[in-house]
C-alpha cells in the first residue's frame, strides 16, 4: 500500500460548526478517509497533543485548522501544528477572521470575565470564583490555558498557506479545497481558496438602484421572494461578501451575515460593509442618517461580525479609554 | 519593473523662507536618501524655477530616474509644472507626486520647527512609499463641438454670446424670461457715468436677437443636462408663448386692447402694471409678447379672446403647449445673474409695512424715464415730491445675520441714487453707510462729485425706520435711527423717502442650476470657480464655465468681462477642436463586477450606467471626473481609481506612519 498524505484537524476556539461542516461531506467523507491518512483530530477520534509532538517536522501534509486564538492552548497548537505540517488551511471564518469569538475585541478579558463571572444575571456565583491560570490544590497545582486579552486570528500567529472561509464553510468548498489539494492545483499561497466576486453574483434576486429609507428585523416584513433584500431594508452583507456558499442565505429570504469574509483584495470587510451601506442611505441631512442607522441595532456587530480581529481596527481600547497592555508573549502570538 | 528596480528622485524645496523659515530642508532632504528606492534627494531653494525644473530633467536622465517626488508647496499651485518637467525628460507624468509641506507643514506650524520638520519628513515618506506604485497614465482625447449653450440673457450672458457668435460660432443663449436683458434693462443710469442704461444696452441685445450665430431660446429653461465636455446634451423646456412666433410682428394690438392689468412684480418690480398679454418693455428683444395664463380671462373662463380679436396676422394660439428642445453642445456658460435681497427679512426697515420705504429695484423704476412714473421721483402717492431722502447702504449685506459678503454694487448706486434724486427733485438726501468701498475705475472720482454735490453722509449703520414720533418736527415722518460713528452719537433723522440699498444673494434655485451642470456652491451659494484667483470663469466641470453675478456679487463692467472671458475659454476649447481629459479615472473590472449596484446612483456626474443584459456596471470614461466616491462605495473593491488604486493609498498610509524623529527613517509594525 502506497504512503497517504497525511491529514491533521484541529479545533481551537470555535463552536464546534467547523467539525460538523466536515462530517456534513455525508458520503464522500469517506472519499477522504480513503484519501488521507488522519493522524490529528481530537474532536472524532482519541489524540494526545504528545503523539503530534513526537512526529517529525512537515510530517504531517495537509492541516485544516478551525477555530480562532484566544488562549495559550489554541496558540500552542496552532505553532505545533504549523511545524509539523507542509500545508496550513485556516478553516472556517474563526480561524481566517476571527469571526464570533473574534467579537470579544469589542471589550476586553477584564470586562468579560467580570460579566460572566459576577454581574449576568444568571451567574450565581456567591463565592466570586474565577478561573485561575494556577490553582493550589492537595494534590497538586492544576493549570489552565492562559486567556487572551485579544483574540487573534491564525494568520496573525503562524504563517498560512491558504484560507477557506465559511461558517462553516459550504460542503462544495471543502470538498474544492479538497480536491484543490489532491491534485495540486493550489492557487499561489496565501491565497483565499473560493471566487473571487461576491454573494450578489450567485443571488438570483433582481438588484435596482438602492435607496434605503429605514431597515427592518427578519421578523418585521416578510420580502418580497425576488427583490434584493438589501433594497427591502433588510441587513444584507452579500454585497461585501466573497462568493462560493451558492446564495443561500439571501435565497430562503435572510440577508447574508458575511461568513465568507471580505471579497479578494479587501483588508477591512466591515468597512467594505459599512461605506456599501451607507452608501444607499436614502438622506440628505446627518439627522436621517441617524434615524436610518437607528433602525440598525449594533452596526458594529453586523458590519464586523466576522473580521474584526484581522481589520484594521483590530481591537477597541478599554472602555475608559486605558490602552490594553498584553503580556509579551501573546503580542507575539505565543504561547506563555 | 520590479519593486527594487524603481528608482526615485527627491526634491525638498525651501520656497524661498516660505517652508525654510520653519522646515529644516536640508534635514529633510538628507533624511529622505535613506528612504527605500530614493537614489537621490536635493533640496532647492525654488523648485519651480527654471533651474530646479531643470535640475528634475537632469537627474531623470543621469540616475535613470523612474520616479519622481517633489515635497513643495500644493499640487493645486505645481504639480501641473513638476509633470510637465518629468514629462519632458521623457518620463510619464503620472509617475510624479507632490508632497505638500508649505501649507500642511510649515505654514500650519510656524512655531515648530521639530515638529513640521517632523511632518514633512512623514510626508516625503508617504509620497515615496506611494510614488513607487504610480503607473504611466495617458489622457483621453474627446472632440469638441462648437455650439455653445449660454443660460441667462443678462448683460454677462449676452456679452458671451456676442463674442461666441462674432467668432463664428454658433450659440443657443436661454432665459427664462420673455425678453433678454437681465437687470440692466431695468435700470435708469449706469454708474459713475450716467449714462443711460437701456441705451448702451438694448444695442446689444438687438445684436444678440438678430445674429445669425445666435439662436433666442427666451421663456425657457434648461431641465437636463447629459454628456461631457465637448459633447453636452442638454433639453431646454420652451414655455408656450401662446404666441405664434412666425406671424406676430409685435405690433402691440393685442396688449393694447387686453382688459386685464396685472402688477408686474419682475420688471417694474411691483411698481406699476402689465397685461395679461405683455412684452416686458418696449425694447425687448424677442418683440413678441406671451400671454400670463394664470390671469388671462380666457384661461380662467373660456372667454374674452380679445387678443386673437384684434391680431392683424392672427398669431394668438391659445392651444399652443409647452415645446422641448435637445441641444447638442461642446461648451457651457452659466449667467444665471443675482436675486435681490429680500428687505422684508429686516422687520425693523419697514419695508412693505411703511409706504415710503423703497427697494434699491423700485427706485430704479421710479426714477426711469420708461418706468411707472415716467422718471418722476414720488412718494407712494404718485404725487408727492419728497423734500428728504435716506438712502440707506449695505442692507442685507456685510451682516452676519443675512448675508456676510459684500455686495460690491451697493455703494455706487447709492451714489448715483443720491445724484438722481437731488437732480430731480433737489431735496436733501443723507446717505447711511458703514464704509464707502468705491474701488474700480472713475468711483472714487464719482464719490468725491456726490459730496460736492451736497448729499449728507452719515456713517453708521441704521438700527430703525420707524414712523414713532419723538418730536413735533418727526411728526408724519420717517425717522431713520443710527448710530453715528463718527460723532458717536445716537441720531433721529426725519425724512419723507428711504430707500435701501438691497444686497446681491444668489438665484433661489442656484443649488439646483449648479448640481444639474455639475457646479459647486460655495457658503454663500454663489457658483464655485475653479480657482479664486487665476481660474474665475472655470469650474470643476470641464466645459462649464461661469460669467458674471451667478459667481459672486458683481458690477456691469467686472459682469461684461466675465461674460468676455469666459467667451474666451470656449472659443479656446472650440479652437482646440480637442480637449485632453484628465487619466485620473475610476473603472470597473466588469469580470469581478457582481451587480449588486451599490455604485449606481452614487456618481456625482451620471457616469455609471448598469448593464442590464451582462449584470455588471459600466463607468463611462469621458464623463468621470476621478472623484472617488464609486471607488470607496464598492462593497467588493472592484472599481479601482487610477492614480488612487489601493496599493497606492496603503502605502502612502505605511509612508506616514513611518517613524520619523531620528535620522534614519524607521519602518515599525503596526501592532
Amino acid at each position: 500500500m502506497s504512503e497517504k498524505p497525511k491529514l491533521a484537524l484541529y479545533w481551537a476556539s470555535s463552536c464546534g460548526g467547523c467539525e460538523i461542516a466536515v462530517l456534513g461531506l455525508h458520503e464522500k467523507i469517506l472519499n477522504v478517509a480513503e484519501a488521507f491518512d488522519i493522524v490529528f483530530w481530537p474532536c472524532v477520534m482519541d489524540f494526545k497533543y504528545a503523539d503530534v509532538e513526537a512526529m517529525d517536522d512537515d510530517s504531517i501534509d495537509v492541516c485544516l485548522f478551525n477555530g480562532a486564538i484566544r488562549n495559550d492552548e489554541n496558540a500552542r497548537l496552532a505553532h505545533l501544528l504549523r511545524r509539523k505540517s507542509k500545508v496550513m488551511v485556516a478553516f472556517g471564518s474563526c480561524a481566517s477572521g476571527g469571526s464570533m469569538p473574534g467579537l470579544a475585541n469589542f471589550t476586553d478579558r477584564d470586562a468579560m470575565f467580570d460579566w460572566i463571572y459576577h454581574k449576568s444575571p444568571t451567574t450565581d456565583n456567591p463565592d466570586g470564583i474565577v478561573p485561575m491560570k494556577h490553582t493550589d490544590v492537595p494534590e497538586g497545582d492544576l493549570e489552565l490555558p492562559g486567556f487572551w486579552h485579544t483574540v487573534k486570528t491564525l494568520a496573525q500567529v503562524v504563517p498560512v498557506d491558504y484560507f477557506l472561509p465559511g461558517c462553516p464553510p459550504e460542503a462544495s468548498s471543502i470538498e474544492m479545497a479538497v480536491n484543490a489539494i489532491l491534485t495540486g492545483q493550489l492557487p499561489p499561497p496565501g491565497s483565499v481558496i473560493g471566487p473571487d466576486v461576491t454573494v450578489c453574483d450567485e443571488c438570483p434576486r433582481e438588484k435596482h438602484e438602492k435607496k434605503i429609507k429605514r431597515f427592518y428585523r427578519p421578523y418585521e416584513i416578510i420580502p418580497d421572494p425576488d427583490t434584493c433584500l438589501l433594497e427591502q431594508g433588510l441587513f444584507c452583507a452579500g454585497i461585501a461578501t466573497r462568493s462560493g456558499c451558492g446564495a443561500r442565505c439571501p435565497q430562503v429570504g435572510m440577508g447574508c451575515r458575511g461568513c465568507y469574509g471580505p471579497n479578494e483584495g479587501v483588508v477591512d470587510h466591515g468597512a467594505k460593509i459599512l461605506t456599501g451601506i451607507a452608501s444607499v442611505l436614502d438622506a440628505q441631512t446627518p439627522e436621517e442618517v441617524d434615524a436610518i442607522l437607528d433602525t440598525l441595532p449594533d452596526p458594529a456587530g453586523y458590519f464586523y461580525r466576522f473580521h474584526l480581529p484581522d481589520s484594521l481596527l483590530r481591537r477597541r481600547a478599554r472602555a475608559n479609554g486605558e490602552k490594553i497592555v498584553a503580556p509579551a508573549s501573546e503580542a507575539a502570538g505565543e504561547p506563555a | 519593473m520590479s519593486e527594487q528596480e524603481k528608482r526615485v528622485g527627491v526634491y525638498v524645496c525651501h520656497c524661498g523662507h516660505n517652508i525654510a523659515g520653519t522646515v529644516d530642508v536640508e534635514h529633510v532632504a538628507e533624511w529622505s536618501q535613506h528612504l527605500p528606492n530614493v537614489v537621490i534627494s536635493r533640496d532647492n531653494k525654488f523648485m519651480c524655477a527654471s533651474t530646479g525644473q531643470e535640475q528634475i530633467e537632469e537627474d531623470i536622465k543621469e540616475f535613470g530616474l523612474t520616479h519622481v517626488v517633489v515635497a513643495s508647496c500644493s499640487p493645486h499651485m505645481h504639480e501641473k509644472t513638476f509633470r510637465n518637467a518629468c514629462a519632458r525628460a521623457g518620463m510619464n507624468p503620472y509617475l510624479f507626486e507632490m508632497a505638500n509641506i508649505r501649507e500642511h507643514a510649515s505654514w500650519v506650524h510656524p512655531n515648530d520647527r521639530d515638529g513640521a520638520t517632523n511632518k514633512a519628513k512623514a510626508l516625503v515618506s508617504a509620497a515615496v512609499h506611494r510614488v513607487i506604485h504610480h503607473e504611466p497614465l495617458e489622457p483621453m482625447q474627446v472632440k469638441i463641438r462648437p455650439e455653445t449653450l449660454v443660460v441667462g440673457g443678462g448683460i454677462a450672458g449676452i456679452q458671451a454670446a456676442l463674442e461666441i457668435a462674432d467668432a463664428g460660432y454658433h450659440v443657443y443663449l436661454v432665459e427664462r424670461e420673455p425678453s433678454i436683458g437681465g437687470h440692466m434693462a431695468m435700470f435708469d443710469k449706469t454708474f459713475p457715468t450716467l449714462d443711460c442704461s437701456a441705451c448702451i444696452l438694448t444695442p446689444k441685445m438687438f445684436d444678440a436677437g438678430a445674429h445669425p450665430n445666435i439662436t433666442l431660446l427666451t421663456y425657457s429653461e434648461v431641465e437636463k443636462v447629459d454628456g461631457y465636455v465637448g459633447n453636452f446634451t442638454v433639453r431646454v423646456r420652451k414655455r408656450a408663448r401662446m404666441v405664434d412666433e412666425d406671424l406676430c410682428t409685435g405690433c402691440g394690438s393685442c396688449w393694447d386692447k387686453c382688459p386685464i392689468k396685472v402688477v408686474d412684480d419682475v420688471f417694474e418690480a411691483g411698481m406699476g402694471y402689465r397685461k395679461a398679454i405683455y412684452r416686458p418693455f418696449p425694447q425687448a428683444v424677442p418683440k413678441y409678447p406671451v400671454i400670463d395664463v394664470e390671469n388671462c380671462t380666457y384661461f380662467k373662463t373660456g372667454k374674452c379672446r380679445m387678443c386673437e380679436k384684434v391680431c392683424p396676422t392672427e398669431a394668438i394660439r391659445f392651444d399652443m403647449e409647452d415645446q422641448y428642445v435637445d441641444l447638442e453642445v461642446g461648451n457651457v456658460i452659466l449667467a444665471t445673474g443675482y436675486k435681490l435681497f429680500d428687505c422684508r427679512r429686516i422687520p425693523n426697515y419697514g419695508y412693505g409695512r411703511l409706504e415710503n420705504v423703497f427697494s434699491s429695484l423700485e427706485f430704479e423704476r421710479l426714477t426711469n424715464a420708461a418706468g411707472p412714473t415716467e422718471g418722476k421721483v414720488v412718494l407712494r402717492d404718485g404725487e408727492t415730491v419728497p423734500e428728504s431722502v435716506a438712502i440707506i447702504h449695505c442692507v442685507g449685506s456685510r451682516d452676519k445675520n443675512y448675508n456676510e459678503h459684500c455686495s460690491a454694487i451697493c455703494c455706487m448706486s447709492s451714489l448715483k441714487f443720491a445724484h438722481l434724486v437731488m437732480e430731480k427733485t433737489g431735496a436733501q438726501v443723507y446717505n447711511f453707510y458703514i464704509d464707502m468701498r468705491p474701488i474700480s475705475k472713475g468711483y472714487e472720482e464719482f464719490y468725491h462729485r456726490i459730496l460736492s454735490e451736497g448729499t449728507t453722509f452719515i456713517r453708521g449703520k441704521v438700527s430703525e425706520i420707524t414712523d414713532a414720533a419723538h418730536a413735533p418736527d418727526e411728526e408724519g415722518k420717517l425717522i431713520v435711527v443710527a448710530e453715528d460713528t463718527l460723532i458717536g452719537k445716537q441720531r433721529r433723522v426725519p425724512v419723507d423717502m428711504v430707500i435701501l440699498a438691497a444686497g446681491l444673494e444668489p438665484r433661489a434655485d442656484s443649488q439646483a442650476v449648479g448640481y444639474m451642470f455639475g457646479v459647486g456652491c460655495g457658503d454663500t451659494g454663489f457658483f464655485t470657480e475653479r480657482h479664486p484667483k487665476l481660474d474665475p470663469v472655470a469650474t470643476a466641470t470641464e466645459g462649464v464655465f461661469i460669467a458674471g453675478a451667478c459667481q459672486g456679487a458683481k458690477d456691469i463692467p467686472d459682469s461684461v468681462a466675465q461674460g468676455a472671458a469666459a467667451a474666451a475659454r470656449v472659443l479656446g476649447t472650440i479652437s482646440r477642436r480637442e480637449v485632453a481629459l484628465e487619466p485620473v479615472r475610476a473603472s470597473i473590472d466588469e469580470s469581478r463586477c457582481s451587480g449588486c449596484r451599490i455604485c449606481n446612483n452614487m456618481c456625482p456626474y451620471n457616469a455609471i450606467d448598469f448593464i442590464e443584459a451582462e449584470g455588471v456596471s459600466r463607468v463611462n470614461p469621458a464623463l468621470c471626473k476621478g472623484c472617488g466616491t464609486c471607488v470607496a462605495a464598492c462593497p467588493s473593491q472592484v472599481i479601482t481609481g487610477a492614480h488612487f488604486t489601493f496599493d497606492q493609498l496603503m502605502a502612502e498610509i505605511d509612508g506616514i506612519l513611518v517613524d520619523v524623529t531620528g535620522e534614519m527613517p524607521l519602518v515599525t509594525e503596526v501592532i
